[in-house]
């Protein structure tokens, strides 16, 4: 970036410094609009491959299982279903670990190959990508698209950009209802929408999504990298001299210079840089890779596909841009990838998140007791002497049915009974149900004021599905 | 977005230059920022006109407002009642089903009484928990229990759902009449000695005290084996309970002054609440579930005196 600045004294004091300074800050500001140009290439062909991840967004909500949406954000009802699974906010923990999962993921991966996400997943890149690809469609090349923008407007100018913006509507309104229908019945939202039934918060999502997809990938575009985006400035923090980049080659390219009729290759003075400016030309955040490893590289490997074309047309050898580290460059002696210590701890982290959601996955279960001991009174005597304890069950039924449990108990007093505990309660499906039960024992078999005691809920019909509680037994001053 | 550029450096200074080379350029604030700051000064009259907004009332009328669009004039009662509607819109479906429901009914209905337990704690704080205690635990005065404990399953007058109810609706008051001249002194600690060994199980270790109540009075109320007779309200002596004051002291108070009997006596008074006219039906209804499952409750086949003795093992 701009390089500490020889000021002489006579310039000291002047307010001008300012704009002095300004102009050799080459900053993207977003005063021109970038047209990048597509070249075909090996990176060009992987990104489209890696962004069309997204097409599971538009499509995965329609998928049903046994008559109901298979994957979807259930908020009114405070569940998460995924096929037979029904998640419910006391798993809330697992998503913690999910989001951890993805965090180390992010910064192992950036860590080793930098900012893969923003070059080939991102939606801010992705969507970009899908509308200047649209735009290519309707306004031509980028050549042809400064021409059209610098051109008065005429009918033909008009009806092209209203075909353009149109096009770019629908797939901002496509992906307001995408993102909708993942929270809600996505048939029912599909006719809610088109009969105009849709409840107040649905539309401000919606109208939400369709301004802000239209706006940030009609028109912010890179800027969104650049300016808006937290993540784009974290992954730089990541990177260290043994991550792989794109990096142009400095000591092979310079110097650089237009390539001249009659010059050998190898042979001259010059490098290998034919300064063309492909590599700036495909660059969807208009930077200039030459300059080295900056912000507003996303690390989409265009700038590689355009120069590795030109090198073979020029008769070089490709490489002059590659994935490489900073140490690569340096001469420094590469690392294998099992001698960054920084990755490990990365996906040590990733895989003890990962071991943890698997747990809790597995051990889900289909039913979770918790036990509230009354605290006034704390216990009762009966009419009979014995001791009376009140308890408040909740239990939570996570299976797709209503059932029946009974109940049990260990440890606690020496002959205690539970009052109709033989009778069944019913436990109501995807909610937590309360009852009361009442546990005696004779005084004289009370040898501790507190008494530890383990609750036991079974479904009556499948005694492998049990829950669990410790509380404890109060009884008198001993 | 505004035009950030500077580059010709030609916009003026206010003048004034700090630590000899800092000015001030007088750049006109972004036209956005201006519409943005116009437009929310005029809201701001527009926000004052619709609600009441002047904090001063003369004589009782006060600045109303012009009202919100579609609502109509916004007053804090009216916002309050609103949300009262919303609270009442759940619970309606339940009190519509408990107010032609006879309490057992209610008792039998798991969803309902369920709703009883959770809404009847106000019920039971504002109209019973003065004398019966926070949950029922009782309350205790110098001179012993001041209002029984409703959580065990000692019954005056009977645990069922229906005899709880009928306790609420039409109140309690029994007698004991006093003793202190109808006895003499050692009859009287005779007789208290043989209570509280009754209560202990050992009845049979004060035959003093037994001959001295199978041959006054005692019987006629606590009947021939002492259990009580729910009819009237006379205590079971056999039990582990004790009404007043379990201490030899205190059962020689009782004997001596009897209940609800002249001065020095025990007072044992349970309101009529049909009579005082604060509690609607559905909430005497209410409130006889909410103190049976406290759960000292009785159900209708077991015999009141009779309750279930300690298992063997339950584990």
């Amino acid at each position: 970036m701009n390089k500490p600045r020889q000021v002489g004294a006579e310039e000291v004091g002047h307010l001008t410094d300012l704009y002095q300074e300004h102009e050799e800050w080459h900053v993207n500001l977003g005063e021109k609009t970038i047209h990048a140009k597509r070249m075909p290439g090996r990176f060009r062909t992987l990104k489209y491959i890696t962004q069309s991840i997204w097409v599971f967004f538009f499509i995965g909500a329609y998928m049903r299982w046994n008559g109901k949406q298979a994957m979807m954000f259930d908020i009114p009802n405070r569940q998460f279903r995924f096929f037979d699974l029904t998640i419910l906010p006391q798993d809330i923990w697992m998503v913690a670990l999910l989001l951890l999962l993805l965090a180390m993921t992010l910064f192992a991966v950036t860590s080793v190959a930098s900012r893969v996400f923003c070059g080939y997943f991102c939606f801010q890149t992705s969507w970009t990508d899908l509308f200047t690809w649209i735009e290519e469609k309707i306004e031509g090349n980028p050549h042809k698209r400064h021409k059209l923008d610098a051109a008065p407007w005429n009918a033909e100018k008009i009806r092209l950009k209203l075909l353009k913006h149109s096009i770019w509507l629908l797939i901002a309104v496509l992906t307001g209802v995408s993102f909708s229908i993942w929270f809600t019945d996505a048939f029912e939202y599909w006719h809610n929408l088109l009969t105009f039934n849709l409840p107040m918060i649905a539309w401000v999502v919606l109208i939400s999504f369709i301004l802000g997809t239209y706006y940030l990938a009609g028109f912010m575009r890179e800027q969104v990298c650049l300016w808006l985006c937290p993540y784009s400035r974290i992954q730089g923090v990541m990177c260290d001299s043994q991550t792989l980049l794109p990096t142009y080659d400095e000591k092979r390219g310079e110097p650089r210079g237009k390539l001249r009729k009659g010059q050998l290759a190898g042979k001259a003075t010059q490098g290998d840089c034919v300064d063309c400016f492909q590599c700036v030309q495909v660059c969807p955040t208009g930077i200039d890779i030459r300059d080295g490893q900056q912000l507003g590289c996303i690390t989409c490997g265009l700038c590689i596909d355009a120069c590795d074309s030109v090198m073979e047309k020029v008769g070089r050898p490709r490489g002059l841009i590659r994935y490489a580290s900073l140490d690569e460059m340096d001469g420094k002696p590469v690392k294998k990838l099992y001698q960054h210590p920084r990755t490990f701890v990365y996906i040590g982290i990733l895989l003890l998140a990962l071991i943890g959601i698997l747990y809790g996955l597995t051990h889900l279960g289909a039913l979770t007791l918790r036990v509230a001991p009354e605290r006034q009174p704390l216990f009762v005597r009966m009419s009979d002497g014995s001791i009376q304890n009140k308890y408040v069950f909740n239990v939570l039924n996570k299976t797709g049915k209503d059932l029946y449990v009974k109940i049990r108990a260990e440890g606690g007093v020496k002959g205690q009974i539970i009052v109709d505990a033989e009778k069944p309660q019913l436990v109501i499906h995807g909610r937590s149900t309360p009852f009361t039960v009442f546990v005696k024992a004779a005084e004289a078999n009370i040898v501790k004021e507190v008494t530890p005691i383990e609750f036991y809920v079974e479904n009556t019909e499948d005694p492998n599905m049990t829950a669990e509680y410790n509380t404890v037994f109060n009884g008198p001053k001993r | 977005m505004s035009d950030n550029q500077n580059s010709d450096g030609g916009v003026p200074t206010t003048g004034h230059i700090w630590d000899d080379n800092l000015a001030d350029l007088t750049n006109q604030p972004p036209r956005w920022w201006m519409l943005g700051l116009t437009g929310s000064a005029v809201w701001v009259v527009v926000y004052w006109l619709m609600y009441p907004s002047v904090p001063f009332s003369t004589s009782g009328t006060f600045f109303e407002g012009i009202g919100l669009p579609g609502t109509g004039k916004w007053t804090a009662i009216k916002e309050m009642q609103e949300d009262q509607k919303v609270v009442d819109a759940v619970r309606m479906p339940f009190e519509n089903k408990i107010k032609d429901m006879t309490p057992a009914a209610i008792l039998a209905d798991k969803e309902l009484s369920e709703y009883v337990v959770r809404s009847g704690k106000v019920l039971f704080g504002d109209n019973c928990a003065a004398c019966h205690g926070q949950n029922g635990v009782g309350t205790v005065d110098k001179q012993g229990l001041f209002a029984p404990i409703l959580n065990d399953d000692d019954w005056l007058f009977g645990g069922t759902i229906d005899k709880i109810h009928e306790t609420i609706v039409g109140g309690r008051q029994a007698i004991m009449t006093p003793h202190k001249d109808s006895l003499k002194p050692e009859q009287i600690d005779a007789v208290a000695k043989y209570v509280k060994a009754l209560s202990e199980g050992k009845g049979d270790s004060e035959p003093d005290g037994k001959k001295v109540f199978m041959e006054s009075d005692c019987t006629a109320c606590h009947g021939p084996d002492a259990k009580g007779i729910q009819a009237m309200g006379s205590a079971n002596l056999t039990d582990k309970i004790w009404r007043f004051d379990g201490s030899l002291e205190g059962i020689k108070r009782t004997i001596a002054y009897g209940v609800n009997a002249g001065p020095d006596s025990r007072i044992a008074v349970m309101p009529n609440f049909k009579e005082a006219g604060k509690l609607s039906d559905s909430e005497i209804k209410k409130l006889a579930v909410y103190v049976y499952k406290f759960g000292g409750g009785i159900k209708d086949d077991v015999p009141a005196a009779a309750p279930a003795a300690a298992a063997p093992s339950a584990n």
